[in-house]
């Protein structure tokens, strides 16, 4: 397989531009003669969709939900990311893009980094102009906050609803095409394969979800704007549906997948409360700007907090990491409060949580400063909890949320099938071995508003796409996989379900599994192990698991199902990734990989790459590639939050 | 300690749009009152799976209270009891041992029943495709800062910003109208100065698609703003009809 990333030649800073203008372009007349599929409509496939239908291209776009607005995206909280410097507090494009590159421990593409860092500056203007009420300061003008390890302010937000803001610009920017003609939109469709005609993505077979029907759509381009794959585990912040589906597909169809195994777990989420539990809410972490991580001095303390004195006490992190203090990156934070967890001094019934404590800020601030701030959010805390944090501290524990893996893609955001191309959280491209907080939106932003239009145009205008419809040989093919899959799926469902699992069970098994031995912490025994057992689900999934009702139907439960046995096979690529990267880097921490202080060790000399997973069918093992990364502008260092 | 309470379910069954519904049965116990009231139909769910019988079909998606997907009209109120609360972030401990629950659909002329629990609500796109944007392509945009916004002006157009988009205003509303959702929308971007240049038609385009999707008017009921999970206020309605007449009185 070969891996050619395409960064542009030059200066880091003229590589964009430079790139912009080598690129080949459509003339606005041919434009309408090509179409886009867009599968997904979070912020990168609403924003791509949109963009690309006001340039004129044809776009067929897809959706599970019964409406576009309703992706994932909608529920980030904290904010955006941009390089305003509009606090004149030394803010910069290099010194995001350099925050964003050792934020991802040194195993992110320069190029594409610095590229990210170049347009977010434009995304702030795009969506203000669109109307996304941002918050202001009280001359009119933009507010920022600083978040997540960030030492300038450089992001912006709208209450704590800052991805729902975000999400609605790009819907009105698509509901605006829909309107006019320029996308078809195609609600509560699944995508369930990618199409691949003379080695290019030319269309794609889903299922719709209110008739059953399997449908074909020809192209000359697809977009996979799907999200990420972080419910493989079961519990985690991602909405029900988020699933792998798409991705995995493609890759079995030639797309490689690069570092499976970077999944970003979150500190700052509610701690789980119980077996029913359906998934894992998370809270901003912009919290962390005033509230106090602490955790009882001594071993089981069990006296509530408001008993505890301040002398027994520990602020882990302020004293660990005085100069970041509360606000280490997010990998830093959860680690801590496993250890913590680990130690024995974690608190509330499961004694998996710590105190995340706002009592000073109230003091500090007043209650209606602290409340404006993050009103929604104590709300929110509260109905889940029953418990409010303007009077006793919040309970926090890490929680699975973001995977910075993903479908690997060149500088032009094109995976290893020409023509199929990988938006936001579904590649791999910017954040490296850990995101930095309000950098999700930004990137999927960036990609679906700024990056897609110059690689549609080039691939367009180099390449030759010969004409061809759902109605050929590979459509009905690939259509026929889908119907025996979802046969597959249904064989065990004659005779009742006595005796046999439900869908839900298998997937607790999986996601037990994935958190037990690849989760925040990992070594070569328990990754072994895991690689072991995860053969014993698969087959528990397809001897037993029992799916009721019909394919031609409404079928919530076969949907779950097809999408639990892809996370299965695809959990394989997780084991074998974490376990091929003998380093800690970023989320990724080897308990082999540590300095003596129990930091994060990174191995430089060996594991400075992109690992890219090929496919290589069903009964054999992945074959794992190499992506060198290149660093000309900044020196790789061990992070230090100290 | 955790709780647990015994409960009697009457949830609406409806095999697809043609078929006639009807309420069933179920009984449930040891619903632990820190539950989601998504999560007890999730246990319910699993229960009748292990019964071989089929599961109640009903939209859900981030079980945060923001995409808007879940809905359901629970003892007679959309989203439940629990005011400004999404049928996801509302939590048994609001139920006591022993109650009949009963749980339908969002019931409305515009909103097809799909299957049980399950409704078609693309009406409401179609009323923001109608004009619920500013047409503005990517690109060329000025500098965020050009364009100031007082401070109060924000928070009242994120106010109306905040709509989920769920439909419990026209679930609960007698006349079956959509005049919440589609005023929320129309005062965001009315009050925000990028939306000025297209307000009257803006106005006039969405009002227009609200009617032939067949919802109904405004009497000042309020219901809508009681059962809105967002809290959005019915003054947005009044904007949209100022908006509405403006757009007509004012000329071109």
């Amino acid at each position: 397989m070969e891996l050619n990333s395409r960064i542009p030649s030059g200066p880091l800073a003229e590589k964009w531009d430079s790139h912009r203008f080598q690129s080949k372009l459509v003339n606005p007349a041919n434009r309408r003669k090509f179409r886009v599929i867009v599968v997904g409509t979070g912020l990168a496939g609403a924003s791509a969709a949109a963009t690309l239908a006001e340039l004129g291209y044809k776009v067929d776009a897809f959706c599970l939900h019964d409406s576009p607005r309703r992706a994932h995206s909608i529920a980030a909280q904290g904010g955006i990311n941009a390089a305003k410097n509009y606090q004149n507090d030394g803010d910069s494009v290099f010194r995001l893009f350099y925050d964003t590159i050792k934020g991802g421990d040194f195993r992110a593409r320069e190029a594409n980094v610095y590229r990210l860092a170049q347009v977010s500056t434009e995304i702030i203007d795009q969506c203000v102009a669109q109307g996304v009420p941002f918050a202001r300061e009280y001359g009119g003008t933009l507010a920022n906050r600083s978040f997540g390890g960030a030492q300038v302010s450089r992001t912006f937000y709208a209450r704590g609803q800052t991805g729902q803001q975000l999400l609605l610009g790009a819907y009105s920017a698509l509901s605006r095409q829909i309107n006019s003609g320029g996308v078809t939109m195609y609600n509560r469709r699944e995508m369930m394969d990618v199409v691949v005609v003379d080695g290019k993505a030319r269309g794609v077979v889903v299922r719709n979800m209110i008739s059953g029907a399997i449908e074909s759509y020809s192209a000359d381009a697809v977009l996979l704007c799907t999200g990420g794959y972080g419910n493989a585990y079961f519990l985690s912040t991602n909405a029900m549906a988020s699933n792998v589906t798409a991705a995995w597909r493609a890759c079995r169809r030639g797309a490689a997948f690069a570092n499976p195994s970077f999944v970003q777990i979150h500190p700052t989420c509610i701690p789980v409360h119980g077996d029913y539990q359906s998934k894992l809410t998370l809270m901003s972490e912009s919290l962390r700007n005033d509230g106090r991580v602490w955790v009882p001095k001594n071993k089981d303390d069990t006296r509530p907090p408001a008993q505890i004195p301040e002398e027994d006490r520990d602020y882990y992190l302020e004293s660990k990491y005085p100069s970041f203090g509360n606000l280490v990156p997010r990998d830093v934070a959860s680690r801590n409060a496993k250890e913590q967890c680990d130690q024995g001094k974690g608190v509330g019934s499961t004694g998996l949580a710590v105190y995340l404590d706002f009592g000073d800020a109230i003091k500090r601030d007043g209650e209606d400063v602290i409340l404006r701030k993050y009103g929604n959010l104590f709300q929110m805390y509260e109905k889940i909890t029953d418990s409010d944090p303007m009077v006793e501290p919040m309970m926090i524990y890490p929680a699975v949320h973001y995977t910075m893996g993903g479908l690997w893609v060149d500088y032009n955001l094109m995976t290893t099938i020409p023509g199929l191309f990988a938006l936001g959280e579904c590649n791999f491209s910017d954040h490296g071995a850990n995101r930095l907080g309000a950098s999700a939106l930004m990137q999927g932003l960036a990609d679906g508003y700024f990056v897609i239009s110059t690689s549609i145009g080039h691939y367009f205008g180099s390449e030759r796409i010969n004409p061809v419809t759902n109605a050929d040989a590979a459509f009905k093919e690939v259509e026929n996989e889908v119907n025996e899959r979802m046969q597959k799926l249904l064989q065990n469902s004659s005779g009742g379900p006595s005796g046999k699992v439900t869908v839900d069970d298998v997937h607790k098994e999986l996601g037990r599994l994935l958190w037990d031995n690849c989760g925040m912490a990992r070594n070569r025994q328990d990754l072994e192990l895991a690689l072991e057992e995860l053969p014993k689900i698969k087959d528990k999934f397809w001897n037993s698991v029992y799916v009721p009702g019909a394919a031609d139907d409404i079928n919530q439960s076969i949907e779950k199902a097809g999408r639990v046995a892809d996370f299965i096979e695809f959990g394989e690529f997780m084991i074998r990734d974490a376990l091929a990267r003998e380093e800690s880097c970023g989320c990724h921490l080897r308990e082999e990989s540590q300095t003596e202080e129990n930091e994060a060790l990174r191995d430089d000399d060996k594991y400075s790459h992109v690992s890219v997973w090929e496919y290589k069918g069903d009964d054999q093992p992945p074959e794992m590639h190499k992506e060198h990364l290149v660093f000309e502008n900044v020196t790789p260092s061990q992070r230090s939050y100290k | 300690m955790m709780s647990t309470i015994d409960l009697t379910l009457k949830i609406w069954r409806q095999k697809n749009s043609d078929a006639l519904g009807d309420f069933e049965t179920y009984i449930l116990r040891d619903i632990s009152t820190d539950m989601s009231f998504l999560e007890m139909i999730d246990v319910l769910n699993e229960q009748l799976t292990r019964e071989g019988k089929e599961p109640v079909a009903f939209d859900h998606d981030c079980r945060e209270g923001i995409c808007g997907a879940c809905g359901a009209v629970v003892d007679g109120v959309a989203h439940g009891p629990d005011l400004e609360t999404t049928l996801c972030q509302l939590h048994m401990r609001k139920f006591k041992s022993g109650d009949t629950i009963v749980i339908e659909p969002f019931r409305s002329i515009a909103f097809p029943i799909k299957k049980d629990l399950l409704v078609d609500r693309s009406a409401l796109d179609r009323i923001i495709q109608a004009g619920g944007f500013v047409s503005v392509n990517t690109g060329g945009t000025v500098d965020g800062n050009s364009i100031p916004v007082s401070t109060e002006t924000a928070e009242l157009a994120m106010d109306a910003a905040s709509c989920i988009g769920c439909g419990a205003c026209v679930a609960s509303c007698p006349n079956g109208a959509a005049m919440l959702f589609t005023g929320a929308k129309i005062a965001q971007l009315s009050l925000l100065p990028q939306g000025h240049p297209e307000r009257k038609e803006r106005a006039r385009s969405m009002v227009t698609q609200m009617d032939k999707e067949g919802f109904g008017y405004c009497s000042n009921e309020k219901e809508c703003e009681l059962a809105c999970p967002k809290g959005i206020s019915i003054r947005n309605i009044a904007r949209m009809n100022r908006e509405f007449l403006k757009s007509f009185l004012l000329g071109e």
